[in-house]
């Protein structure tokens, strides 16, 4: 991997950073440059994002990142909520793939309690990951060609990101922010017509991204613009923390799904696509492969669904089915005691992550033994390559701006929590 | 080398001493010890350069409050990984509330940056060397730090929430 360098100094004195930050001061006060005001509303940003940039015509100069626009406490509210009470909370962060931050908590408490899944719940998981993973990056690309001037493409893979959320509705009930399944399993076993909607999903989806492909890859308008703007090397990379398709496109090949395989990752049978230059254009590439990589894992997992229950045996921390609340006693305490948020957790400390939509989201929690988490943090991936986002701008052009912002993804939600 | 919790702590306790790296624990497979705050750029930079290691990615970093240890309120959490052998590993720094100070991490991650300013901003750890410590996701005039224990989750002042219509 490319962690290993030659030269020890280039990647731990930091030198580059340096240089940029000089440039940065030394043009942010330079009244001969124009100010420019990117955001915090501006619809080119899809987001709430701010960034006060020194124009000199069109050549960005400097550029002072402003976040926390819709920082909503996260972190501090967790702390006074029982642990089933938190995961609405992390649909809101990054939206565009909620299922996978739910998920990722969810296998967080297990963790936790040392609860162990049953197989046929961690494949529905898996397949409901992998469609919230095929959501965020057919969200990612079709925007990079919107920004590039290619509406059409947007509006017409927008139409299956509407079926995707059709299977969420069957599974969960609910569309963007989903609150899919529960510790221990999920609400409901996969219905018949779920599993219609998926093999249905499976048939169509792959000529539309197909035809999507087709009209970008290798379009020479769209690589002209995208191809060698704001690269970063894989050094680099590490060095800020990228994860994720961006540190992949930097030719990193690193996936928590195979480093540290959760939810039976390992039964199936995938590639991690990798760049070069970790440029705009690779980034496109890397999520495109994903894309059908998650379709591949998707069909897998349909083909190979085990029998079993869909939840694991967990009376204290699994909801009892309705119709037992109404009709048996141990049932209804133990609904009870959940609803109300009674019940304590051991004391403990874990970490885990998933290989979220936009890098490895990671949950640090802390128990002391009581009925909600004492400290619960959030590696939470965009937070902590947005940092180098104003580096990958200086120097290039404004357009070339929004484009990077859109190819690296962020999520406003996920960045300020 | 391989490299298993026994062989790291062996090697750091070696370096460093056993007065340096303490209170070693394992709590879900990820080797945990505290360091006090003279070691800890030293420690992250030996783990970056010696060659048996080779632990060169911040994964994460946060404060934890604990208001109820005498002289140890506050801590700082480093998580650390070896992405080669797919090694992890979590360093603790404890310091006390009247004296929150540790050194930065800037010159060797460029991620540290942000990371410290959370730190910062919610807990009021302040970390010297840093090249712009200043709030990040808050308001720049708040006089606070939020995630400390002592202050509720509601701001207790506020009269437009009245109790009944939240079911309290």
């Amino acid at each position: 991997m490319a962690t290993e360098t030659k030269d020890k100094k280039q990647t731990t004195a930091l030198e580059d950073y340096r240089g940029y930050r000089e440039l940065v001061q030394q043009y942010e006060h330079d009244d001969t440059l124009t100010t420019l005001n990117l955001g915090p509303t501006h619809p080119a940003t899809h987001g709430i994002f701010q960034n006060i940039l020194k124009m000199d015509g069109e050549v960005i100069k400097s550029a002072v990142p402003t976040i926390g626009y819709i920082h909503r406490a996260f972190e501090k509210i967790a702390e006074r909520r029982p642990f089933y009470q938190i995961t609405p909370l992390t649909d809101r962060m990054n939206y565009c793939s909620a299922p996978i931050n739910n998920m990722g908590y969810h296998m967080t408490v297990e963790k936790l309690l040392g609860i162990t899944i049953p197989k046929r719940a961690q494949y529905i998981r898996v397949i409901m990951m992998e469609l919230a993973r095929i959501s965020d990056h057919l969200i990612c690309n079709s925007v990079i060609g919107v920004d590039s001037g290619a509406l059409t493409g947007f509006l017409y893979v927008m139409q299956e990101r509407e079926k995707i959320y059709d299977i969420y509705e069957e599974v969960c009930g609910a569309r963007l922010t989903t609150n899919m399944g529960r510790i221990g399993g999920m609400e409901r076993d996969l219905s018949p017509k779920a599993i219609h909607l998926i093999e249905e999903f499976l048939v169509r989806f792959p000529k539309v991204w197909g035809e999507f492909e087709n009209m970008l890859t290798r379009n020479r308008i769209f690589i002209d613009r995208t191809e060698g703007v704001s690269p970063i090397s894989a050094e680099r990379a590490l060095n800020y923390g990228f994860t994720g398709p961006n540190l992949r496109a930097a030719g990193v090949d690193y996936d928590v799904r195979v480093m540290n395989p959760y939810s039976s990752y390992e039964d199936f049978d995938f590639e991690i696509p990798v760049g070069t230059n970790g440029d705009i254009y690779d980034r496109f590439m890397v999520r495109n492969e994903e894309i059908w990589q998650s379709l591949k894992i998707i069909k897998q997992a349909v083909t190979n669904l085990p029998e079993g229950s869909y939840h694991a045996d967990a009376p204290h921390y699994y909801l009892p089915p309705k119709q037992a609340v109404y009709t048996s006693m141990e049932a209804l305490i133990y609904h009870f005691k959940i609803v109300m948020g009674e019940v304590e957790a051991p004391k403990g400390e874990v970490y885990h992550s998933v290989e979220g939509g936009n890098g490895e989201l990671g949950f640090y929690l802390i128990s002391d033994g009581g009925r909600t988490p004492y400290r619960l943090h959030f590696r939470r991936p965009c937070f902590i390559y947005y940092q180098a986002y104003s580096e990958l701008i200086v120097g290039s052009q404004l357009s070339d701006a929004i484009l990077t912002l859109s190819s690296l993804n962020v999520i406003a939600g996920e960045l300020d929590s | 080398m391989e490299l298993t919790n026994e062989n790291v702590l062996g090697l750091l306790i070696d370096k460093f001493g056993e007065d340096r790296i303490r209170d070693a624990y394992d709590p879900d497979g990820i080797m945990t010890f505290f360091t006090d705050r003279d070691t800890i750029v030293p420690l992250i930079q030996y783990l970056y350069d010696e060659d048996a290691l080779q632990i060169r990615f911040l994964t994460t970093m946060c404060g934890i409050h604990y208001p109820d240890q005498k002289d140890k309120e506050l801590c700082v959490m480093y998580q650390l990984h070896n992405l080669r052998h797919n090694y992890r590993i979590r360093i603790k720094v404890s310091l006390s509330a009247a004296d929150p100070v540790v050194p930065t991490l800037t010159g060797l991650y460029a991620t540290a940056n942000w990371m410290e300013r959370e730190t910062f901003d919610f807990y009021g750890i302040i970390f010297t060397g840093h090249p712009n410590l200043t709030r990040i996701l808050n308001v720049e005039d708040m006089e606070y730090h939020p995630m400390l224990k002592q202050y509720p989750l509601e701001d207790q002042t506020r009269e437009d929430k009245i109790d009944t219509f939240f079911g309290r």
